[in-house]
């Protein structure tokens, strides 16, 4: 009942060396890193929809990664965003000598829109490497928020697809029994977007300054 | 003023009947200390604070010795319900329900600070703020959780409640008055919240709130 | 394990249950002819004496057997998520003691450990000492407490439990005394922990570890060999290995199915490479492997604590210049994981550089774990069910958060 204590087996699992086996076995998968600025260093891969299916089944069969165990599946959202930038423009401006050339700022507004996603987190249980990190992007957050489901891959995806599903309302393709699981079947909104709003409540919530947005945010940003 | 009177007269009597090894009592007496000291809990854990409610009934804290170790899984067989945990609103309905199948005279004991208010998860979307809007509750216990001793302290101040109860005139239990329910409306499922949020019989809304919003 | 070959000459052949699904094995389903049988359907739960919470089956019976099964989750969701995304970065930790609130300990560590990774904190060489010791105090009462939950599922009314809560309220008593709770013991800080032990409090943890040999001993004289322990767990609720690794399972339960993953071997985190432990393996995947293996990791516990109490170094718990307060990481994301009694306890975390963290999210171990619990639960009785579900080991508090 006892078991020699074991040596991670030196394979490259870093998210540039996926892509590379994904883009020569997986043919016409587009996959990209994406990169993580924290000392973590756990950099990820975007897939794309058309191919996740079988980029996923080539990972968790190819005999070096053996990708066999995926531990977590997380959905995250991602509003519309507003982007402010300062841009220097010449333009003709009207002076007391006449029309003349001028550098101007402009602040200049790009709506950036919002997609919902989801993370996999992967190891593997024969290997005992990881984590190789999948994201897959859906195309908006509105009647676009399709993906893929990898649950036919991974039987652990199956909870916690359906977590996400209820908790941000990305419908998995494919998913073999996708309901709410947390909140109620006529429950309507999905509580884990930043934008959701909780019904009013008769009693109001204290206030403990943590909450972005609030007086005692702004106080500290300025240390 | 007269009756008050009365009274201290016949509790003197009593004890110096005793003395004298003659022992009275009244039949209210007698059933309020059958009562108290044979309340049965349901077991009905929600969440951390059961497992305090647990150890409580272990051999450490032994509720045994109050008469109410005796744990019934079934509302029909049971006395007392302790709220141990935080009522989410997927639960609520249920837990009204179980309120609802106790038999008379029952009691609510709200165990910790989610049981009574929704707690350290007061901000969360699907966390009841409170089991008292749906159920009147007879003892509130703060703590997250509370200890062993805590619980041990409110089910003493439960078997005093019951002591002090009267079978009759106009300051008779709860159970014994006719117009009082003992079955509460059970919430419904809304698209985003319970439908009523509370029940105005049993949280009657507050004409003014000790709290003010910061802006 | 011994007892087994008496029960492998019995009819319940123990091969046969390895493929146990709707209609293998012991279990045949076939209709009675002369008695047309009725699907039955049964909501188990959410109020229900062994559902170890408000956790629901949905159930559809055929007789006694079981034919369809459908976890239903949610009676506990406390938005434990999104509260946290709603808090600075420190607020959480209390939060994380009411996951799975009989391990808050490992709790702790878990999320700890995900932001040290995040803002990259080193940590001191003593507090990684008392983390481990914390965390195996924590693995030792969770375990014993299952035990005694799952012979309180199959009819051991009160007395397993009695003895588990007995040694429960010691270990309790030491993290009270260290941290001030019993049981929420919000006790691990970025970088650190709280505050130091105390040398007396050191002491008084190595007499008690001096003691849980014994009380595994006496806890397995009352139970091993007992012939309706062995009748109700062996050969019940069968996890095949492949299954059980496809579907994510971790922790004892996928050891007690013959596969070899510990996470304290394979990240090695912390300190745990400095000590000499065995993982026990289970060969069959059944009730009675999951409960052996709780025994096993017991006495595997005690042997991390005998060697950490032994070698914990004097020195400052937490380096000065670590900032817990008002933590701001870098943009980027972490995650990180530890061994928790249940299994895998995953905390993922996105920073968009401010004070709150821009998504936070558990792994929780417990929830992952009943995925497969009606593939085990086909063609059971109900009241194999129930065993079956006390051995996964579930807090409803992490399975719904
Ligand atoms: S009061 Fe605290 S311990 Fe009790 S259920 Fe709520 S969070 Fe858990």
């Amino acid at each position: 009942m006892s078991s020699p204590s074991i040596d991670p087996v030196g394979v490259d699992v870093s998210a540039e060396a996926i892509r590379a086996a994904l883009v020569k076995g997986v043919p016409g998968c587009e996959a990209t890193v994406v990169e993580n600025g924290s000392p973590s260093a756990q950099h990820s891969l975007l897939l794309d929809h058309e191919h996740a299916v079988e980029a996923a089944t080539f990972l968790r069969d190819h005999a070096e990664f053996r990708l066999d165990f995926c531990s977590n599946v997380t959905g995250v959202d991602w509003p519309d965003k507003e982007v402010t930038e300062k841009v220097k423009v010449t333009k003709v401006v009207d002076g007391p000598d006449g029309p003349k050339e001028q550098q101007v700022e402009e602040t200049r507004k790009t709506l950036i829109p919002g997609y919902l996603e989801t993370v996999y987190h992967l190891f593997s249980m024969e290997k005992k490497h990881g984590p190789v990190i999948l994201r897959l992007r859906t195309a908006n957050r509105g009647e676009g928020n399709h993906l893929p489901s990898l649950t036919p891959v991974w039987r652990s995806a199956e909870f916690q697809e359906r977590e996400a599903f209820d908790l941000f309302g990305i419908v998995f393709d494919g998913h073999p029994d996708l309901r709410r699981i947390l909140m109620w079947e006529d429950f309507t909104d999905h509580p884990m977007r930043k934008d959701y709003v909780p019904p009013e409540e008769d009693e109001p919530v204290m206030d403990d300054g943590c909450a972005p947005g609030s007086s005692a945010e702004q106080g500290a940003a300025g240390q | 003023m007269g009756s008050e009177v009365m009274e201290q007269e016949l509790k003197d009597l009593k004890v110096e009947l005793s003395k004298h090894g003659i022992f009275t009592t009244t039949l209210e007496e007698v059933y309020n200390w059958g009562r108290k000291n044979s309340v049965w809990p349901l077991t009905f854990g929600l969440a951390c604070c059961a497992i305090e409610m647990i150890a409580t009934s272990m051999a450490r804290y032994d509720i045994a010795r109050f008469g109410a170790e005796v744990f019934r899984p079934s509302p029909r067989q049971a006395d007392l319900m302790i709220v141990a945990g935080t009522v989410t609103k997927k639960m609520a309905p249920q837990v009204v329900r179980l309120y609802n199948q106790m038999p008379e005279p029952k009691y609510v004991i709200a165990m910790g600070a989610c049981a009574i208010s929704g707690g350290p998860f007061r901000d969360g979307y699907n966390v009841l703020k409170g089991i008292d809007r749906y159920i009147p509750v007879d003892v509130h216990i703060p703590g997250c959780p509370p200890r062993p001793e805590a619980l041990l302290h409110a089910f003493i101040t439960l078997q005093k409640k019951i002591d002090a109860q009267q079978l009759r005139g106009a300051g008779r239990a709860r159970h014994l008055k006719a117009e009082t329910p003992s079955e509460y409306p059970v919430p419904d499922f809304g698209s985003h919240d319970l439908e009523p949020t509370h029940n105005d019989e049993v949280f009657p809304p507050r004409p003014e709130s000790p709290f003010k919003v910061l802006p | 394990m011994s007892g087994k070959s008496m029960m492998e000459e019995s009819a319940i052949g123990l091969d046969e249950q390895m493929g146990a699904t709707y209609g293998a094995g012991r279990h045949t389903l076939k209709p009675d002819a002369e008695h047309e049988s009725q699907i039955l359907e049964v909501a188990i739960g959410p109020q229900h004496p062994s559902t170890h919470g408000v956790f629901r089956m949905d159930v559809q019976l055929d007789g006694e057997r079981v034919v369809r099964l459908k976890p239903v989750f949610g009676y506990l969701h406390r938005n434990h998520e999104k509260i946290a995304e709603n808090a600075a970065y420190l607020a959480a930790i209390p939060y994380t003691d009411r996951l799975d609130y009989l391990c808050s300990m490992t709790n702790n560590w878990g999320y700890v450990l995900a932001v040290e990774k995040l803002v990259g904190i080193a940590v001191p060489e003593r507090t990684e000492y008392i983390r481990v010791i914390m965390a195996e105090l924590t693995r030792f009462q969770n375990h014993s407490a299952l035990v005694g939950f799952l012979l309180q599922d199959m009819g051991a009314s009160g007395t397993p439990l009695m003895y588990a809560f007995r040694e429960r309220e010691k270990i309790l008593d030491l993290f009270e005394a260290v941290s001030g709770a019993r049981m929420m013991c919000n006790y691990l800080r970025f970088g650190g922990v709280r505050v130091d032990c105390t040398p007396e409090w050191l002491e008084e943890t190595r007499q008690l570890v001096g003691r849980l040999p014994r009380f595994v001993d006496e806890f397995e004289r009352l139970l091993r060999g007992n012939e309706i322990l062995m009748a109700r767990t062996q050969g019940v609720g069968v996890l095949p290995r492949e299954l059980a690794v496809s579907a994510g399972v971790t922790g004892p339960m996928l050891r007690a199915s013959g596969v070899n993953y510990d996470i304290r071997k394979v990240d090695r985190y912390g300190i745990y490479d400095r000590f000499k432990f065995r993982v026990p393996l289970g060969e069959h995947g059944d009730v009675y492997d999951r409960y052996m293996m709780r025994v096993l990791e017991m006495r595997e516990s005690i042997a991390i604590l005998e060697q950490a109490l032994k070698e914990i170094p004097d020195g400052p718990v937490q380096d000065p210049k670590t900032k817990v307060r008002g933590l701001r990481p870098k943009v980027g994301e972490a995650y990180g994981r530890i061994e928790s009694p249940k299994g895998e306890l995953g905390f993922y975390l996105i920073s968009d550089g401010t004070m709150n963290p821009y998504r936070y999210r558990v792994r929780p171990p417990c929830l992952i774990n009943l995925t497969i619990l009606e593939d085990m639960c086909l063609g059971l009785s109900v009241a194999d069910v129930v065993v079956t579900l006390g051995s996964v080991d579930i807090v409803m508090g992490e399975v719904d958060r």
